[in-house]
């Protein structure tokens, strides 16, 4: 963090007071009724600063005078998770993502980053995450670094545990990256395997398409037996969910635009996405596109399509399936569950399954603490979240936690990996263990 | 700005971790869910004990600083809001349940436990704690004694003065004081815990309380009627109880409330409907049967244009938590909402209904009404616009018509939100100057220094009201 100084507070000040939407902090009648909905406030044994109400109640003081920019402030804003579970329990409606976003986007755009940070995320942000050839391209270098013996001596030589004991973990936790080749050769249809129930668009993803790839091919299959027709858009990029949620708004406008046009063409019912963080951002990119009038209905339209793999499984429905009897959770993926709404389809599809038996676990819809890049910048609150989600998944003496969206699956998998459970614990992608089942129970016919 | 050696001696007693005084934090303690109301206090403090309370307060009282004691700031009067600065006390560290004790039926708690905690705890033994204000998910035990919360189960079970038999609270002098116990019966003296229940943090600061626990009902029903209006839905809830049947459970909601209420909870609320009424039974199955059959039929009597019973307790859960949202869902509508809680005695509800509408036309002012039927408990609610000041005006008024009538139905200014600021200009009209001064007289005697929760309960002017001190 860097210390404010004057010039720059009073920017901030003066893009509060212009950029903000004030009717919706005013919307916030503090009722409190978010509190306990609160994975920071929980965690900080209820400090009001770490809660919506009071970062709602800090966000009005900037821009009513009462208050200056400080950097416990800019702290405060960075520690929140952005999981959104305030929304569903604000019976006034508040848009509290809408503001934060906002407020993030201002406090990022008069920052002065150090030059490596900077350096990192122009990288990240402008240089690699936009361009879908870039990111297979540094899948092919992790490929090569996981096939050809470095990882090994990397993990031999201790030269991970330099980057950080969460890196060097988070590096171990890794799916195995598919080779380059397979990365290229991506499919863009894929026919129902009987009478088409539904015609579909899919929504690929950057991350899901080349280190997820495994699950992005699951999701085609499973959409296949579910007898619908599925097109993939090949210019389509980045959801740049990530952008928008660390102050990048700009370039995630950009990334919706080309979005927009990728999925304009063609006939289909819906934009499926296989990963809550991104469909979260897709079903809002109208309120992304809000002030610009060519676009508004354009991004409404492509809005109003998208839906997560979960629904469209559940209403269309599955071939039988069948896994080895084990016990089953469920981790919801906040921006799926509070942004998409998405929160029984996975659970009643799990259910579905022969041989698994599904436990709940207690405040399964609380966030994981992976939140986009925060279990990297905060690093500390994170684990504590973790830590604790860990207990909580241990009381359903589950062998399977299972989750939605790929930054929740490799923080489950880092919890695992913390508490060495490796052995008799795993974490999957929702459609992953549902591809299985079907496997499963096909093979089992064939054999018959 | 407090003195450096008081805060030196009050970093002294409780830690520096937990003496806040940054900007963030006096903003954040700056507020209650009162709309308009805000001050800024001079620091933040977190006893781990009474020991530390006390010390706090003998600190305080030499200096004369202010202390406001708060739970979770849900107040709806503005009761804590530090007006005039000073201290807030928070009790994030004094939250635990010391004792339930199943063979007397009570439970023994701190002040900052929250009370939906308290109640699943106790329920898990098969006890009963009926209080539930439609805040409990978040808001404290002593906040619920200070504020003598009501709630939705009010009418059959009372409210929370019903339950507290036994406290301990630290005196504005720094004394420690134990009232009652786990009795039944007890007057020995003046009856001090009763007169705590509801002073609004005014006379000192509740440290531990103990509850009177029932056995859980065995079962429990729940039903809606629809009406074409709210008049028609208060006949309904004169005849019920006329009948001589008191319900677990009597809410109303009007027609613009069931729609936002729909809108956040979509569990299916009839949004055509002019009113709703819920109505819910609880006790041995066959007397809940009876009753939820017999207010069936009068409800058809009196001209409900529906009457449906939930299927399962589950989906009557989901309609009563539906309904505890509706003072926040009504926020929906406009920037501010202002909600007062007039009560009449329940035979005047339909009256006091219509006059509602009336005073909502006459002043050109957009009020939606739900509430308690059953005890007579409305909460007219107000949809406006603080930075409306010609509107805030008519707004004012209104309220000033309405706590006017419910007074002459033999009602009062309010029934469980507390006078704090925002009523504090009508507690004349409803008991009286030489009530006042009774009052008064109470409060000079316990805190002759004037440090706790200044500025509230006691208006400097009556009848003037005061509004927007942001």
């Amino acid at each position: 963090m860097t210390v404010m100084n004057r010039k720059r507070k009073k920017q901030i000040v003066n893009d509060f007071q212009t950029k903000m939407d004030y009717d919706e902090l005013l919307n916030c009648m503090r009722c409190g009724f978010c509190l306990p909905s609160c994975p920071t406030y929980i965690e900080t044994d209820g400090n009001e600063a770490a809660s919506p109400r009071g970062r709602i109640a800090l966000m009005k003081a900037v821009v009513d005078g009462k208050m200056e920019p400080d950097k416990d402030f800019e702290d405060q804003l960075s520690l929140c998770l952005g999981c959104r579970a305030c929304e569903p329990a604000c019976p006034s409606g508040v848009k509290y993502g809408h503001l934060l976003e906002e407020a993030r986007d201002i406090l990022e755009s008069k920052k002065k980053h150090s030059p490596p940070v900077k350096l990192l995320r122009r990288v990240v942000f402008d240089q690699l995450f936009p361009h879908q050839n870039r990111m297979r391209k540094l899948s092919g270098l992790m490929w090569f670094y996981q096939k050809s013996g470095i990882q090994k001596v990397a993990r031999a030589t201790n030269m991970t545990k330099i980057a950080g004991k969460n890196m060097s973990t988070m590096e171990k936790v890794l799916p195995p990256i598919p080779s380059p080749a397979r990365l290229k050769n991506r499919p863009s249809f894929v026919k129902a395997e009987g009478a088409v129930k539904k015609k579909v668009a899919f929504f690929s993803g950057c991350l899901m398409d080349t280190m997820f790839m495994q699950t992005n091919d699951a999701t085609l299959y499973l959409l296949k037996k579910a007898n619908c027709e599925v097109v993939i858009p090949q210019t389509q990029n980045c959801c740049g969910a990530l952008h928008a949620h660390s102050g990048e708004k700009d370039t995630a406008k950009e990334l919706a635009k080309k979005n927009i046009e990728a999925f304009e063409d063609g006939e289909f019912d819906y934009i499926i996405s296989n990963a809550g963080g991104c469909g979260a951002l897709l079903v809002e990119y109208d309120h992304l596109l809000k002030d610009e009038s060519e676009w508004k209905e354009r991004a409404q339209a492509f809005s109003n399509k998208v839906r997560d793999i979960t629904e469209i499984l559940y209403e269309v429905g599955l071939p039988d399936m069948e896994l080895n009897s084990q016990i089953v959770t469920y981790q919801d993926s906040c921006h799926l569950r509070n942004v998409m709404r998405t929160a029984a389809a996975p659970r009643k599809l799990l259910q579905l399954i022969k041989g698994v038996s599904y436990m709940e676990m207690k405040d399964a819809d609380q966030c994981c603490g992976s939140a986009g890049t925060y279990n990297i910048i905060e690093q500390e609150m994170s684990m504590q979240i973790l830590d604790h989600k860990m207990r909580n998944v241990e009381s359903t003496k589950a062998a399977t936690i299972v989750t939605a969206n790929p930054g929740c699956l490799l923080q489950m998998k880092l919890g695992i990996e913390r508490e060495g459970k490796k052995d008799n614990m795993r974490a999957v992608h929702i459609v992953d263990l549902l591809a299985e089942a079907v496997r499963k129970k096909e093979e089992e016919k064939q054999t018959v | 700005m407090l003195k450096k050696k008081v805060k030196k001696k009050l970093e002294k007693i409780v830690g520096s971790e937990n003496f806040l005084d940054s900007q963030q934090d006096l903003i954040v303690y700056s507020y209650d869910a009162t709309p308009d109301y805000q001050a800024i206090p001079d620091a933040v403090i977190k006893p781990k004990d009474t020991q530390d309370v006390s010390e706090i307060v003998k600190v305080c009282n030499e200096y004369k600083v202010p202390i406001v004691p708060r739970g979770s700031a849900t107040n709806l009067c503005a009761g804590t809001t530090p007006l005039e600065g000073g201290l807030v006390m928070v009790f994030n560290h004094m939250k635990d349940i010391l004792e339930i004790d199943e063979e007397n039926l009570t439970v023994t708690v701190q002040p900052g436990l929250i009370t939906l905690d308290m109640i699943k705890a106790v329920e898990e033994k098969g006890l009963f704690y009926p209080p539930d204000p439609s805040s409990m998910k978040i808001s404290t035990i002593a906040g619920n004694i200070n504020e003598c919360s009501g709630g939705l189960r009010g009418l059959k079970y009372g409210v929370t003065r019903d339950y507290v038999i036994g406290l301990e609270f630290v005196m504005p002098n720094g004394d420690v004081v134990k009232t009652g116990g786990k009795l039944a019966k007890d007057v020995a003296g003046y009856d001090l815990t009763r007169l705590m229940v509801g002073s609004e943090g005014t006379l000192g600061i509740i440290t531990e309380a103990t509850l009177k626990l029932i056995p859980i009902p065995e079962t429990k029903k729940t039903m809606l009627a629809l009406y074409d209006s709210l008049e028609a839905a208060g006949n309904t809830v004169s005849k019920i109880i006329s009948n001589r049947i008191i319900p677990a459970t009597l809410e109303f909601l009007d027609q613009p409330t069931i729609q936002v209420v729909e809108d956040f909870a979509k569990i299916g609320l009839p949004t055509e409907a002019g009113a709703i009424l819920l109505i819910e039974q609880d006790g041995p199955a066959e007397v809940v049967e009876r009753d939820i059959e017999r207010m069936a039929e009068i409800c058809n009597e009196t001209g409900a244009l529906s009457v449906q019973v939930a299927a399962t307790p589950e989906e009557g859960e989901s309609l009563t938590s539906a309904r505890r949202s509706a003072l926040s869902a009504l926020a929906r509508l406009k920037p501010t909402t202002i909600l007062e809680d007039a009560t009449v005695p329940r035979s005047k509800i339909a009256e006091m209904v219509r006059e509602i509408e009336t005073i909502a036309e006459r002043n050109n002012v957009r009020i939606c009404t739900f509430g308690h039927a059953g005890d007579g408990n409305l909460h007219p609610t107000c949809m406006t616009d603080a930075r409306d000041k010609e509107e805030m005006h008519r707004v004012e008024t209104a309220f000033e018509e309405i706590f006017a009538k419910a007074i002459e139905l033999g009602g009062t200014i309010t029934g469980e939100h507390g006078v704090g600021v925002m009523k504090s200009p009508y507690l004349s009209w409803k008991v009286g100057e030489a009530g006042v001064d009774a009052m008064y007289g109470i409060k000079q005697a316990f805190d002759p220094n004037n440090i706790m929760n200044p500025g509230k309960i006691f208006a400097k002017d009556t009848r003037k009201r005061v509004v927007v001190q942001q």
